[in-house]
């Protein structure tokens, strides 16, 4: 099967690789420790499922809020590799948002 | 009542999940990869990490401004027509006959509009507004209006927020009027003993009834006006200049006629996520405001 026109790049795979193990652990947590709805701050109730959507969806807001008004200079750069792995704000965005999830997973 | 919840019938949604997989994963993560990469074409992608991020939403380069102007014109437009749409389409469906003979006439009037295809709308307008052959355009202009679609900003918004108003205010309209329906008779008896107004009735009884149709409505009406793209396109193509280019027709602009993969895959990313967001929002409170009532009712 021809699949170039799909332009997968190792970080993508990477991505979608994490979100699937994410997503698959979370079904097997809900077969085997089946989950109760529960009212959190928002006072709406919500399942382990709809935590992890939620967080989701404020992770990739968090990301493009931070890239709006901080930008994405270059903080440090880590010795990885023959040029070094460049590390920009972006990933403090993405440390808020795993915080974040963490908020949301505890009291939401 | 301790009923074992048996998850295993998800099973029985294997055959979706799999089609769901091959026409809208695979293209949803097709245009994730293309987001963080350039290409000229011929399958050749080059790395460009978050690049068409930081330019989609930094509003002083060419592709961000034109992302927040639309994307401002776009709120604008659904603004407008939620604002006209769902006041008419109560007032319409509290004018519609409850019983005789009018009442399958007036319900298949008022479906009519939502059966016609979006291009043939766009197509009626088109020709019904156009000022030298239009009946709308040539009348407007022959009572001294200036009025031309093509050329004016102002005129080519009116016609696309009347096309709308005119497309699926029926929508509200036959929402409110089901709603209205389904109130029993005795409430109203009780307003007439208390000798309310016509305006109270429907301020306390009547409009709280409505609400979930009406959440309902406005929940469908945002979502369709804030993706609609044949209508405006047919119409006026996102002119003159850029004046109607809603979000839709600039991403189908950019990724069709540019060409620029990179940068329309972000901004359908970006568009995306706002009406993910959206959607949630209108969805949970829309669960939830009907759940609270009920909580209320039951400790009443």
């Amino acid at each position: 099967m021809e699949t170039a026109w799909m332009a997968w790049t190792w970080q993508t795979g990477l991505f979608f690789m994490l979100l699937a193990g994410v997503l698959t652990v979370m079904t097997l947590l809900a077969i085997f420790k089946p989950e109760t709805e529960r009212v959190g701050v928002l006072r709406i109730p919500t399942t382990r499922g709809d935590r992890l959507f939620i967080s989701l969806l404020c992770a990739a807001f968090i990301h493009l809020i931070w890239i709006y008004l901080m930008g994405s200079d270059p903080i440090t750069t880590l010795p990885i590799g023959e040029e070094g792995f460049e590390v920009t704000s972006v990933w403090i965005a993405s440390l808020i948002s795993l915080g974040l999830a963490g908020v949301i997973f505890r009291w939401v | 009542m301790d009923k074992p919840i048996d998850n295993r019938a998800w099973f029985l949604a294997l055959p979706v999940v799999l089609i769901v997989a091959f026409n809208a994963i695979v293209p949803l993560m097709t245009v994730v990869n293309y987001s963080v990469q350039d290409t000229f074409g011929n399958n050749e992608f080059f790395w460009n990490g978050i690049g068409w991020f930081q330019e989609l939403l930094d509003p002083t380069t060419d592709l961000g401004g034109r992302f927040f102007d639309s994307l401002g014109r776009n709120a604008l437009f659904s603004a407008i027509i939620l604002a006209i749409e769902v006041p008419l389409g109560v007032l319409v469906g509290l004018c519609m006959p409850k019983k005789g003979p009018g009442v399958a006439f007036t319900l298949v009037v008022m479906a009519l509009p939502l059966l016609v295809p979006w291009n043939v709308v766009g197509t009626i307008w088109q020709i019904f507004a156009r000022e030298d052959i239009g009946l709308l355009g040539w009348i407007v202009n022959h009572l001294g209006i200036d009025y031309n679609y093509t050329l004016g900003p102002l005129s080519a918004w009116i016609t696309i927020v009347t096309m709308d108003v005119w497309h699926w205010t029926s929508l509200i309209a036959l929402l409110s009027y089901a709603g209205l329906r389904s109130i029993p008779d005795a409430y109203y008896q009780a307003a007439k003993i208390d000798g309310a107004s016509r305006f109270a009735v429907f301020m306390t009884i009547e409009l709280p009834k409505l609400r979930r149709v009406l959440l309902i409505g406005v929940l469908l009406r945002f979502m369709d006006s804030f993706m609609i793209y044949t209508e405006p396109f047919v119409v006026t193509g996102g002119g003159p200049g850029n004046s109607t280019t809603i979000l839709s027709i600039d991403l189908v602009k950019l990724a069709l006629g540019q060409f620029d993969l990179g940068s329309a895959a972000a901004m359908s990313i970006v568009y995306n996520l706002i009406i993910l967001a959206a959607c949630w929002l209108f969805y949970t409170v829309m669960t939830n405001v009907d759940a609270d009532r009920d909580a209320t009712r039951v400790e009443a």
